[in-house]
């Protein structure tokens, strides 16, 4: 028999205690008895602090699932901030009658990716409400990391001058479309997986270069086109992308070509966008290749004094457009 | 990608380009009829490639643009009603009825729903029996096909709570609409993806009756120009005819096939198109034969349509009369975020691709 989840699991009684030792603060690693707020001692400094709900639909896909994707969103804003991630805290609202197989394999993940991004999971919460009431699970969390004084600037934008270079760290894209391929009504089977990743290592790697770094953006919802976009209006400068030097899956430029999407339009969860000084722009991009999350590098651009808080994309084939912020929502619950 | 790369191919657009640079002569006036290749057009930069001579208007060619607001109103009232699921291709979403979006109808508790298919409405309702459920079909040639064999699937399953709202339309009569109105027009991008489906053979008429050259095309950006290559080249040589440059899958005669079941379904009608009035013949309505599948037949709604004056001009840029940027309200009053025309409204309407790819600062 599958064993679900209750109202009673949302109770504050037993059955909550039970749910909430067994399958969460064991497994964060939380230590000592449960308090109403977690304890960190952090250093001097300037703290980052960030948060994210998560309602991706379906829970489980190629590449991931709403557990690890609640970890590395966060982590990653946090990362393109310039800071260190540190602590998360881990909000779950579970609809009655949710499997608790499926939720200890979202568990399993979080802790996993926590893991891997070296942050720890500190505090937290559950609800349990009526069947219909959320669509299986949504979750959300928040962020907590420590900022190097010297990238206050990154996610301001405030140093990014003419003549800077942007990179990007693989082909965009692939964590919307294999969202949308994962939907039941889409009967689209592809060979592609989520790009959903934490960020924070690639990040380090490329900050290390001193004083290079002069934005830092990951691309999720709205994808390259809003960051590129956000970008021009925060700093006032035009933006030239060449087309053909930005990497695009086979898959994705497919089922872009089928449903009339725009690559530059869709959301990664694992993928960002550095604008760098132009003398270090190779060197960034070549210690993104290093990393297992950046082998698809590419410097995709650069920032222009002529047209003045536009976009302009230089096509394969001569032509040149304007790549507008994309307007609306092309897809809901993608993460 | 196969059928992607090579008609993308810098030289071969290059070379084009320069061909077609070196063969004007005077000043040409095309239009795309086809939304699909308005997008495309812009959204591949091709008036960048083009000379000054050569000007590419848009026609009444996106759907969604078309669309009366009463439609939408009836839509409205119907998924407001209770026991009724609308179930409908997202691109209506956000069209502005007289009162309404679907999508503020929806917020405000109306069964509407998004599919991708005439068929995933049928399902829906083979799923739920106790619920009515209503697919609004719109679009031309490309998409009357598949509502027609879900109708015949419907009529065949004897299913009872599946219905159509049919507000299909067909392509050539608008086009001679625009020629009867009068235009300064020297030929027409004709729709691939209509004549698939038609043939080439539906645009005999444009050349016979009226002596304009036609190309039908595809929508890469080097089919476009090749179209407006042998468009060029027609006019030159005064020669109007209907000419394929879209062989890979466009026939004189067309996909018989879909001939037959559309014919089966729908027969032409007088049919209102936003913007350009009652166009005869201009759409499909359901054959008597499957009225009890027909949600015009089956419910009574009312409707009371408020004619207001925004002072929006999509009737004369679905004519190609104007370019959207010749609109007062375009840029200012109406964008994508809150469009006063439904031209603003779809991916394909060309008001929202001049906003999207245009200088509009």
């Amino acid at each position: 028999m599958i064993e679900r989840v209750t109202l009673g699991h949302g109770g504050g009684g037993r059955q909550a205690q039970l749910l909430i030792l067994d399958r969460f603060t064991s497994r964060f690693g939380m230590q000592g008895p449960l308090t109403d707020s977690a304890l960190l001692s952090v250093p001097d400094g300037l703290l980052a602090f960030t948060t994210d709900s998560y309602v991706v639909s379906p829970l489980f896909f190629p590449g991931g699932n709403i557990g690890k994707l609640a970890v590395c969103g966060t982590v990653n804003d946090l990362a393109v901030s310039g800071a260190e991630p540190r602590y998360l805290s881990a909000a779950f609202i579970i609809e009655e009658g949710f499997s608790l197989e499926e939720l200890d394999r979202i568990v399993a993940s979080m802790v996993e990716e926590a893991v891997t991004a070296g942050v720890r999971i500190v505090t937290g919460d559950t609800k349990v409400v009526e069947k219909g009431q959320c669509d299986g699970l949504f979750i959300n969390t928040a962020g907590v990391g420590i900022l190097a004084g010297e990238l206050r600037h990154v996610s301001s934008a405030s140093e990014v001058k003419e003549g800077d270079r942007l990179i990007i760290n693989g082909p965009p894209g692939d964590h919307a479309v294999t969202i949308l391929a994962a939907r039941r009504n889409l009967s689209f089977d592809i060979p592609l997986a989520s790009d959903c990743a934490s960020l924070n290592h690639l990040v380090k790697r490329v900050t290390e270069v001193p004083g290079a770094v002069h934005f830092m953006r990951d691309l999720t919802r709205g994808g390259l086109a809003a960051v590129l976009n956000e970008l021009a209006g925060m700093t006032g400068c035009g933006i030239t992308i060449d087309e053909a030097s930005v990497p695009v899956n086979e898959p994705v430029r497919g089922m872009c070509e089928i449903l009339g999407f725009d690559p530059f339009c869709l959301a990664s969860e694992g993928r960002l966008l550095v604008v760098a000084a132009p003398e270090e722009a190779e060197r960034i991009a070549g210690r993104m290749r290093e990393d297992p999350l950046g082998r698809g590098a590419s410097i995709i651009g650069t920032i222009t004094s002529a047209r003045a808080g536009r976009v302009i994309l230089n096509s394969t084939y001569g032509g040149q457009r304007f790549l507008e912020m994309p307007s609306g929502q092309l897809l809901p619950r993608i993460c | 990608m196969k059928y992607v790369d090579e008609y993308r191919n810098g030289r071969h657009i290059a070379r084009l380009a320069e061909m077609i640079s070196r063969e004007v002569s005077r000043e040409y006036v095309f239009m795309e009829v086809c939304g699909g290749h308005t997008a495309a057009i812009h959204r591949f930069g091709i008036p960048s490639l083009l000379p000054p001579e050569v000007r590419l208007i848009s026609g009444p060619g996106c759907p969604v643009c078309v669309t009366p607001a009463r439609y939408i109103d009836m839509l409205v009232a119907l998924a407001s009603g209770g026991g009724v699921t609308v179930a409908m291709f997202g691109d209506l979403m956000r069209v502005p009825g007289s009162i309404l979006t679907l999508a503020a109808a929806r917020a405000a508790g109306a069964d509407i729903r998004v599919v991708l298919s005439a068929h995933e409405a049928l399902e829906l309702a083979l799923a739920d029996p106790g619920r009515k459920v209503i697919f609004p079909a719109i679009g031309f040639e490309t998409t009357a096909p598949g509502t027609a064999v879900t109708v015949m699937d419907a009529g065949k399953r004897g299913v009872d709570n599946f219905f159509v709202l049919s507000a299909h339309k067909v392509m050539p009569p608008a086009m001679e609409i625009l020629l009867k109105e009068g235009t300064s027009l020297d030929g027409f991008i004709c729709p691939g993806h209509v004549a698939v489906i038609t043939g080439s053979s539906a645009f005999d008429f444009i050349p016979e009756k009226y002596g304009l050259a036609c190309v039908v095309t595809g929508f890469e950006p080097a089919d476009l120009l090749l179209a407006v290559l042998m468009l060029i080249r027609q006019v030159n040589s005064r020669s109007p005819r209907v000419e394929t440059e879209y062989r890979r899958v466009v026939t004189r005669d067309g996909n018989t096939r879909a001939q037959g079941f559309m014919n089966e379904v729908f027969e032409h009608a007088d049919t209102e198109w936003r913007g350009l009035g009652i166009i005869p013949s201009g759409g499909l309505t359901l054959r008597k034969r499957y009225r009890h599948l027909d949600a015009g037949e089956q419910f009574t709604v009312e409707v009371h349509e408020i004619q207001r004056d925004s002072g929006c001009l999509c009737g004369d840029i679905l004519r190609g009369k104007i370019t959207p940027a010749d609109c007062p309200l375009f840029a200012g009053a109406c964008t994508p975020d809150h469009p006063e025309g439904a031209c603003m409204v779809s991916d394909e309407g060309s008001c929202n691709t001049w906003y999207k790819y245009h200088n509009h600062d």
